[in-house]
């Protein structure tokens, strides 16, 4: 059981490598194929049939795991699905950060002129394969190392939260709502605190209840502990564990949740308000072409969130009232455009000391380093001292 | 008050998993098989069982399937221990990791389906009662199933004829070879018994606790079986026991966050662990008790004639 979580921990750590991986490998093609990305270019389409540019995708998980992998997955075959035969990608799945570096340095002898590597736990071995190879571009999801050769991209899954607090806030009736949370790292911690926000935005009055079950992937665990939650009185649940034993606990028990990371609604079409969904696509498009017109940089590090498409909240449910609804979207639009920014000042922790000043809208720094509740949410965070 | 009753009611249901398995376990090793393959055979179990459930819609079918999936896993494994004599660890890891992958394979089309949604299970006019009803009679079927089955496989062992047969050929089987009796044949009911068990436990979280297939749904759980075999000292009802103690345990940790108790999670979350290593400390202190409780040829292959 601690296996899992660990592994599950590093898939997640190494998605964020593989994001950076990924970038890396945009950075250096290979050497006898700079040809093949110029052929892209719309000057210079030189000889008949341009050899396709090679990209490769590495996942912590199975490509059929519903969630994280599944997701990075979708990219690239978004990716395959514009680029045609202009690209040729391949995908390693199941890789255990163990194999990691054994796999990336394959991927990079095998002429591949770019490499994802999508979780973070990969970053160490992705930044050290760059190394040997200067001409293979290397992007690596979730992580912060980079180098010339290696960029580092994720996605702000916080907006998706705010958003979703919002409806959670408006469908509540005992003004409790639960959060089943994996590991208390600022990720998961911003996701937490965007929800009870988002939440307090449309009910001041709103109190959030957290379950740590240190796991990413436990369905009974997660299971046992949307049920507590419930018992303690929270009427809508949002997790960002990945399996849907929340959701569906929550259509036992006749109250609300959400999906996390894919569209989560055929599970449970009672208790299901919204799903919360990541798009890669939109980075890994942008990635492969501007290594096709060699306007990849590296040392680069892309957090998109809704303005690019890359986060969503998706197939809000039919019973959710209009008004709601449109508080929701109205946000959504904010968010997209800009004008909202989630965590904007005043934000007070729950142990009342002041976080952010009024009307200071947070800048990337701080967002890297939360590591406090906000003022609604219960209890202590594992890591706090007493 | 009623928080309690909610409290012991999730303990039973999540203990269940815990409880079949590990008293299929504890059949294999009464007859002096050790199968590490649990959480193999959980998992192929698992998936026959959604598998079944989603084609034919009925959970009973799900059940029956998963139970017949995971004894014929065991099957397979009683073949290679007891009759080619393959050593009975690494044919057990084998099987665990075998299980691990196959269940993988198979269930790629599985993953994403659902079931048809769940209902709140309830006794009629027993559920409503204070307390009690919330707590003991608020439970899917499978809960009632496995305390009948610890029953039963506990007046097996100890009240009858066959029961006490299959316990001396798990302390010495050559007086019952000697007798006639066919040792290996009653070894292979004994691990296919013990297969079905485990297929019901992976059914149980596929089909109830979790309705739901991906890889490597049980998360573990067979191991923990294996360990409880152990800290029941081979009894079917101290293994319920301290099934249900570990459900209990999990559940506390998860219900204690939710109540906003200041505890660190990492420290909650290592309790049922820490509770089962302090248990089997306590246990094995006296050499004699575990000796007179462990079967004595417990993962020793058996050669007729030698």
């Amino acid at each position: 059981m601690n296996d899992w979580n660990a592994s599950k921990l590093s898939r997640r750590i190494f998605a964020l490598a593989g994001l950076a991986a990924t970038a890396a490998l945009v950075g250096c093609g290979k050497k006898e194929e700079p040809p093949a990305p110029a052929a892209q270019a719309p000057a210079a389409a030189p000889a008949p049939a341009p050899e396709p540019l090679k990209a490769a995708w590495i996942y912590i998980g199975p490509v059929g795991d519903a969630g994280w992998s599944f997701a990075h997955d979708q990219g690239r075959k978004a990716v395959e699905a514009e680029m045609g035969d202009k690209v040729k990608t391949t995908f390693v799945e199941k890789v255990s950060y163990a194999d990691g570096e054994r796999v990336i340095r394959d991927l990079a002898s095998q002429g591949n002129k770019v490499i994802f590597a999508t979780s973070f736990g990969y970053m160490d071995a992705m930044l050290k394969v760059a190394g040997e190879f200067p001409d293979v571009k290397f992007e690596h999801a979730t992580g912060y190392k980079m180098a010339a050769n290696m960029n580092v991209y994720d996605a702000r899954f916080y907006h998706d939260a705010y958003v979703s607090g919002i409806i959670a806030g408006g469908m509540t009736k005992t003004n409790t709502l639960g959060f089943v949370a994996s590991f208390p790292i600022p990720e998961v911690l911003r996701n937490i605190n965007a929800f009870t926000l988002g939440a307090q935005s449309v009910n001041p009055k709103i109190r959030t209840r957290v379950v740590w079950v240190n796991t990413w992937f436990d369905p009974e665990k997660e299971g046992a502990a949307a049920q507590e939650l419930i018992n303690k009185g929270a009427d809508v649940l949002l997790q960002n564990t990945d399996s849907t034993a929340v959701l569906q606990t929550a259509e036992k028990n006749g109250k609300y949740a959400f999906g996390w990371d894919s569209d989560m609604s055929s599970y449970a079409p009672k208790a299901h308000l919204a799903s919360n969904i990541v798009d890669w696509s939109p980075y890994y498009k942008k990635t492969i072409k501007s290594l096709m017109d060699n306007s990849w940089k590296g040392e680069q590090r892309t957090i998109w969130g809704k303005p690019e498409g890359a986060n969503d909240v998706i197939k809000i449910a039919d019973f959710v009232p209009a008004e709601l609804k449109t508080k929701a979207e109205t946000a959504m639009d904010g968010i997209k455009t800009g004008s909202l920014e989630v965590f904007t000042g005043p934000i007070v922790g729950s142990d009342g000391k002041e976080r952010l000043a009024k009307d200071t809208k947070a800048d990337q720094a701080w967002k890297d380093k939360v590591d406090f509740y906000v003022k609604g949410v219960e209890g202590k965070l594992p890591s706090d001292k007493k | 008050m009623n928080e309690t009753a909610l409290l012991i009611n999730t303990a039973l249901a999540s203990g269940t998993t815990l409880a079949l398995a590990a008293l299929g376990l504890l059949i294999n090793e009464r007859a002096g098989v050790l199968n590490l393959g649990a959480e193999g055979m959980m998992l192929v179990a698992a998936v026959a069982g959604f598998a079944t459930a989603l084609l034919t819609g009925s959970d009973t079918l799900g059940f029956v399937a998963a139970a017949a999936a995971g004894a014929a896993l065991a099957a397979v494994f009683g073949l290679l221990v007891i009759f080619l004599n393959t050593n009975q660890y690494a044919t057990g890891l084998a099987l665990s990791l075998f299980g691990y992958g196959f269940s993988a394979f198979v269930g790629v089309s599985m993953v994403g389906k659902s079931l048809s949604p769940r209902q709140q299970y309830a006794m009629p006019v027993l559920s409503d009662l204070p307390f009690v009803g919330p707590a003991f009679f608020s439970h899917h079927a499978m809960v009632y199933v496995a305390m009948a089955l610890t029953a039963a496989v506990a007046w097996f062992f100890y009240r009858t004829r066959a029961g006490l047969l299959l316990r001396a050929i798990g302390e010495n089987p050559e007086p019952a070879h000697a007798l006639g009796y066919p040792v290996r044949l009653i070894r292979l009911a004994a691990v296919c018994a013990g297969g079905a068990l485990c297929g019901l436990a992976g059914a149980y979280v596929s089909l109830v606790t979790a309705p739901l297939w991906v890889e490597g749904l049980t998360a573990g759980r067979g191991w923990i079986a294996l360990a409880l075999t152990v800290f029941a000292t081979w009894r079917p009802a101290r293994a319920l026991l301290g099934a249900y103690l570990f459900g209990g345990v999990t559940v506390l940790q998860l219900s204690l966050q939710a109540e906003g108790v200041q505890i660190s999670s990492h420290l909650l979350t290592m309790l049922p662990y820490v509770a089962t290593i302090v248990v089997l400390a306590v246990i094995s202190r006296n050499a004699a008790f575990i000796r007179l409780n462990m079967p004595a040829s417990l993962g020793r292959p058996f050669r007729p004639g030698s």
